[in-house]
């Protein structure tokens, strides 16, 4: 199983690749951890030397720029080297396979991989044949897992809803590719919500999405009654072209969060979104800029979460 | 030529329904008798088969030797060692080789390879289209000629509906066999496991099992207009069983096989994303698993295939739905249809029977049975003995089996094949 592989002999964090077969304590801490951090954002100097000497390679086969930045302040906040590689434009370019490149920057004496990687599974297997003493972080690979995008969603719920217990939770759009669903899915349940909610038409949900433990629902009318937390999912324009949707208006008519829509939701609901957004497409820009909004702050505790993750998994070199 | 006496094995040929303990009588590469000694027999090689099972020689409805065109993954050398291991002495090699078995050229240089490795019961089957394209048709009548044995598509769907009738009707034609693995191009949309729970959970690419029933459903429809015979091979699922269960009872001429790992793995032995499950058409669930069971119990289903796929170790490593699809099987066929009978999902009869006396009566050889004049191939094997898949026991090229490391029951301990001795258990 995957959680025998993130976690070493003591129960504790080793790599960090997917949520599945973490537990609720487990989860809790990182939150904890992250907790910490977030009042370093204010501080004159925002760093802490919790992995000074350590270098940090982010390996990005896949662009991004969120992400990416993130991973990099956090690294840095941490006191570690860190080095950040966009290989779609490099190795792999000149048929270098993938774990070819792996095993040239682990030469280079390197301790932890954050991996970003367009097919699932691939931070699993970076994990798997990596050297013992490296930590992997899975940045998002392919459809499978962003569980560091989850945690850090998970620590803006806590922030604003204090638990998870009472919340009824809607995921709204394409479910069928979102690594980052997946991730919120595993996680919102394990911390204990009380739903988890899919709203999408069928083309964007996969087969046996029940089976994730979530609530189907093709109409975001009827789908956003008593929700406390509304997740939008980014809608990519590819997915006119395979057939999926017909076109981005019809998708923003029938999927699309407006004002009015929100008012289906709780009134005190709060709207997120893992960016970036298509104004127009899945997202009104009154309610992406609206009061009810909490992208930003998404943004800004994505990196006390990587911090509590990157420090956790080194925790078996001396580190926090 | 020699004289060969099997002596006290237990043997079990379904196709004269013998099952006693006695002798087999080899003389000049055939068998002369069973049981019976013949007047005058003088052996030069006497075989003590006590305690032993002595069978036909498995005929291998699906194997992939990577040659010609991939020799770093597979030799004939390699793999014919590794099926005389397994007890298999006919193998159907699949078209999808480089350059695809679509010429006589290259039909006659399978048979050169076959004859080279000291195996030459290898029947290739040529490409339904040219390179498997499925645009024009394939000289179908010369590659009978050059030794093909039946036309299939490999794991390349023909996607033009008009160009697979035309295809079946110039078969028909010329009286030559179908082999067909139903895959809808479209529906599979480049997938790499079946669409279920686990596909969900791991976010990987499926495939639905309609991409294989209603291939196949279209297929049969054609089956019907063009009176050709066709074998589906490497069923997967539960409702590929019912329609060929169907398509028999209103008396189509068809049959089917299923590849020996589909009867016993689901879609959740890949969990988390290990490669050595990644196979074409992908494991499906336990229901399937056992109604595929069911389908070789009720004998919809005649025969049992390896679909041995060979790979280098690079093919396998990487995140799965990058990594190359298929198992190195021949030599856990014999043990893992042990497994089956093991486990009451069908009688040892039925198992050997599926190995051999059915796939030779889907390719219309003279084969697959201890029949007096019938060429000399016989597996004998020991049921009970276990033995671990290791680098000590393993002969193929190929090491991606699930099962490496596993113990399994029943070892092949001498084949013959046209009464040559090609295995012997050291």
């Amino acid at each position: 199983m995957t959680s025998n592989l993130q976690l070493n002999a003591e129960g504790k964090l080793k790599h960090f690749l997917t949520i599945e077969g973490l537990n609720k304590s487990l989860l809790t801490e990182i939150l904890d951890i992250a907790e910490s951090f977030i009042g370093m954002n204010d501080q004159q100097i925002k760093k802490v030397p919790l992995l000074r000497g350590k270098t940090i390679v982010n390996l990005f086969f896949e662009n991004s720029t969120r992400t990416r930045t993130t991973f990099e302040l956090a690294a840095k906040r941490l006191s570690a080297d860190v080095l950040s590689m966009s290989i779609s434009t490099s190795s792999t370019s000149k048929g270098e396979s993938l774990l070819d490149t792996i095993r040239n920057l682990e030469a280079m004496f390197v301790d932890m991989f954050v991996v970003r990687h367009a097919i699932s599974g691939a931070a699993h297997f970076i994990a798997q044949q990596t050297a013992p003493h490296i930590s992997v972080i899975n940045a998002g690979d392919g459809q499978h897992a962003h569980p560091t995008q989850a945690m850090l969603d998970m620590f803006t719920i806590r922030q604003i809803k204090k638990g998870f217990s009472n919340l009824r939770v809607a995921i709204i759009g394409d479910i069928l590719h979102s690594r980052v669903a997946r991730s919120q899915i595993q996680a919102l349940n394990i911390l204990g919500a009380a739903e988890v909610r899919v709203i999408a038409p069928k083309t964007l949900l996969p087969a046996h999405v029940e089976s994730l433990g979530v609530n189907v629902s093709h109409n975001l009318t009827a789908g956003l009654k008593d929700i406390d937390v509304i997740i939008m999912l980014r809608l990519q324009k590819e997915r006119m072209t395979s057939a999926l949707l017909p076109s981005e208006s019809e998708y923003f008519k029938c999927f699309g969060l407006t004002e009015d829509k929100l008012k289906i939701a709780k009134p005190d609901a709060i709207v997120m979104h893992p960016g970036p957004i298509n104004r127009g497409v899945e997202i009104d820009s009154k309610v992406a800029d609206g009061p009810q909004s909490v992208i930003l702050k998404q943004v800004s505790n994505g990196i006390a979460i990587r911090m509590a993750i990157m420090a956790m998994a080194m925790q078996k070199q001396g580190a926090v | 030529m020699s004289q060969i006496h099997i002596k006290q094995g237990r043997i079990i040929d379904p196709a004269n329904k013998i099952d006693r303990i006695g002798c087999v009588y080899i003389a000049d590469g055939k068998i002369i008798s069973v049981t019976n000694e013949p007047a005058g027999f003088k052996p030069d090689t006497v075989i003590n088969a006590h305690n032993q099972i002595v069978c036909p020689g498995f005929i291998d409805l699906s194997t992939r030797l990577r040659e010609p065109g991939q020799s770093r993954k597979a030799t004939f050398k390699s793999e014919t060692v590794a099926a005389a291991s397994g007890g298999i002495t006919t193998l159907c090699l699949q078209p999808d080789t480089s350059p695809v078995i679509d010429t006589q050229a290259v039909a006659e240089l399978v048979k050169e390879l076959a004859e080279k490795a000291g195996y030459p019961q290898i029947y290739p089957i040529a490409a339904l289209t040219r390179k498997l394209e499925g645009t024009e048709l394939s000289s179908m009548l010369s590659l009978k000629q050059a030794g093909c044995i039946a036309v299939g598509s490999a794991n390349q769907p023909v996607r033009n509906l008009l160009i697979l009738r035309r295809a079946m009707e110039y078969a028909a034609s010329h009286d030559l066999l179908v082999m067909f693995r139903p895959n809808d191009y479209w529906l599979g949309n480049n997938g790499c496991a079946h669409e279920g729970s686990v596909a969900t959970r791991y976010g990987l690419p499926g495939i639905p099992e309609e991409a294989e029933t209603i291939a196949l459903a279209q297929c049969l429809e054609l089956v019907e207009l063009t009176g050709c015979r066709v074998h589906f091979g490497q069923l997967s699922c539960k409702r590929s069983v019912i329609k060929i269960y169907q398509a028999k009872k209103y008396g189509l001429k068809v049959s089917a096989d299923v590849a020996i790992h589909q009867l016993h793995l689901t879609e959740n032995d890949i969990i988390p994303f290990d490669s050595s499950y990644h196979v074409l058409p992908p494991l499906r669930t336990e229901a399937d698993m056992q109604y595929l069971r069911q389908g070789l119990t009720s004998g919809t289903l005649n025969s049992i295939c390896s679909d041995h796929q060979p790979h280098d170790l690079d093919a396998k490593l990487g995140a799965f739905p990058e990594t190359e699809p298929g198992v190195s099987s021949l030599e856990t066929l014999l043990p893992l249809m042990l497994k089956l009978v093991a486990q009451n999902a069908i009688t040892l009869e039925q198992g050997i029977a599926c190995l051999s006396e059915n796939p030779a009566r889907v390719l219309g050889i003279k084969s697959g049975a201890l029949t007096v004049g019938y060429a000399a191939d016989v597996c004998i094997f020991d049921p009970e003995l276990e033995w671990q898949v290791n680098s000590d026991n393993w002969k193929s090229q190929g090491v991606n089996t699930p099962f490496w490391g596993q113990t399994l029951k029943g070892r092949v301990t001498q084949t013959l094949q046209g009464g040559k001795i090609i295995h012997c258990l050291e």
